[in-house]
């Protein structure tokens, strides 16, 4: 394999979330997760999954991404039954959860270093494509401690996006930053989107990043989880999150959003 | 260099001192000998071989029990943070024989071995083992779990998540357990050899030893600073590096 077809783009994956319920017990109260959730994705679609916590939006996240199985319902990638984690769906998570034994190099080079069929030139070369795509090739021998949280997110970043894979899956992951470097992140990740063209699902609870970021925001409600109302957000990008026009599709989807927690604690009270 | 000059200038001043009670003659000269009887004492036992022996003797036993202790350890410790019955038995077993001071091994290890290496080298495995195997599963146990998911839909699995993940995250709490079993190692090899005198070979201990039944106090004193030197220069080669790389990547190191 050479380094071009290497770097060439996976085509992005198409995915389907078929009538998926989840429960589990937490501190000895039985929680219901999610309760009959379909969900389509299509290929190369940004999708944001948004709502309070509890709503099962970061568990539909890691059924996708295999590290959790529903307990009725499937789902799909291009048509196969996701059981396990798998190379062609990468996963960033709200903590970087990059390991500090290794350098900057070292983490992106992991999930490659597990990627048959490539020599350690080629996946060297790689390594240093991603990271120049998140603007830390400067970076490369640095410890992650040494890093500023925009940072390692961005190193994040480029490891999961190194192994090439088909949907990128985000939990949460601008959430632990300040405003500033948050803002510089969504611009880096709509290029980055509209270059790598990958599949992309991402839990939020921050209505105004699904609205920059999404081309769909899905609204989740909690106890027990389910999908309420879905925004198709047809603006042009990329988007800026101060934008007035941005403000008032947020301000639309997180009045809907009050409106199904209230709806939900009548219910509860009832 | 200033922090060098200020170490000699505080062991010149401490040695002066020493002179200072030698020459006040409070204490008798066998209880408090002078500096130079030492110094002579260490030069004629380093010109005629029997310090050079000895160290070599006990570093020998020290070093063999050792790292036998430490590759024991290590998969044994992992081996009980991964299996629950392996926690509840041989994880309960090391937690009790840890607290057992390692001289305690001393009595019982004479007895199965006599008076042989065997003896001296299950001394000191006994005194690493248990340091490693705890602090191995501990280390193991602080692995943030979200390290395993990661690699986890990278790819990794089975044994490569436990050499590539568990293992290095788990460092910190390892290299403390070496440097742990290092010192219950060394403390223990010292009792064993003061306590018994094996044939095969005369540790610093057994010069230690001689030196009380002879009533040679330069002698004990002599062996002393020897052994504190060891300890001394065992942390600095062996295990400084090992922290000062922990430091350099964890971001440990105080400012």
């Amino acid at each position: 394999m050479t380094l071009e077809t290497e770097l060439r783009n996976e085509s992005p994956s198409k995915l389907a979330v078929r009538r998926i319920s989840k429960r589990f017990s937490a501190r000895g109260r039985a929680v219901h997760a999610l309760d009959d959730v379909s969900l389509e994705v299509s290929e190369g679609e940004f999708v944001c999954l948004v709502g309070p916590s509890g709503c099962g939006k970061s568990t539909l996240l890691n059924m996708i991404a295999g590290l959790e199985l529903p307990d009725e319902g499937e789902v799909l990638s291009d048509g196969h039954r996701i059981n396990s984690p798998g190379r062609d769906r990468m996963v960033m998570f709200q903590e970087s959860a990059l390991f500090p034994w290794l350098d900057v190099l070292g983490n992106v080079l992991f999930g490659l270093r597990l990627k048959p069929g490539l020599t350690t030139a080629e996946r060297l070369d790689v390594a240093r494509f991603y990271l120049k795509l998140v603007g830390l090739e400067k970076f490369s021998h640095s410890y992650i401690h040494e890093l500023s949280g925009g940072m390692k997110q961005r190193v994040a970043l480029a490891r999961a996006l190194a192994p090439n894979p088909r949907v990128l899956l985000m939990d949460e992951p601008f959430a632990a930053l300040d405003a500033l470097t948050r803002e510089q992140l969504y611009g880096d990740l709509q290029r980055i989107w509209a270059d790598r063209r990958k599949t992309i699902v991402f839990v939020t609870h921050n209505v105004r990043e699904a609205v920059c970021l999404g081309d769909r925001v899905v609204l989740f409600s909690p106890h027990p989880g389910r999908i309420r109302e879905q925004f198709h957000i047809d603006l042009p990008r990329p988007r800026d999150i101060n934008s007035v026009s941005l403000a008032e599709h947020a301000s639309e989807i997180m009045s809907a959003l009050k409106q199904h927690t209230t709806a939900l604690n009548g219910e509860a009270s009832e | 260099m200033k922090r060098v000059t200020r170490a000699v200038l505080f062991f010149a001043a401490l040695i002066g001192v020493w002179q200072l009670v030698y020459m006040a003659k409070i204490w008798s000269p066998v209880l408090v000998p002078s500096p130079l009887s030492v110094a002579r004492y260490l030069e004629s036992a380093t010109l005629d071989g029997t310090l050079l022996g000895a160290t070599f003797v006990t570093l020998r036993r020290l070093c063999l029990g050792y790292v036998s202790g430490v590759l024991a350890g290590l998969p044994l410790g992992l081996l009980t943070a991964r299996f629950k019955l392996m926690a509840d038995t041989l994880g309960l077993i090391a937690l009790g024989l840890q607290t057992l001071p390692s001289v305690c091994w001393v009595p019982l290890s004479l007895l199965w071995f006599g008076q042989t290496e065997t003896a001296m080298f299950f001394v000191v495995v006994m005194g690493t083992l248990w340091s490693m195997i705890i602090a191995t599963e501990n280390g193991v146990r602080n692995v943030p779990p979200i390290f395993a998911r990661a690699a986890r839909t990278m790819g990794s699995s089975g044994l490569h998540t436990w050499t590539h993940v568990m293992l290095p995250a788990s460092l910190p709490f390892v290299v403390s357990g070496m440097k742990q079993g290092w010192a219950f190692a060394w403390r223990s090899l010292m009792a064993a050899e003061i306590y018994v005198t094996i044939l095969s070979g005369f540790g610093l201990g057994h010069l230690l030893h001689y030196g009380r039944e002879l009533n040679a106090m330069e002698q004990v004193i002599g062996i002393m600073l020897v052994i504190i030197v060891i300890g001394l220069l065992a942390d600095k080669i062996l295990f400084s590096p090992w922290e000062r790389f922990l430091h350099r990547r964890w971001g440990t190191e105080k400012a």
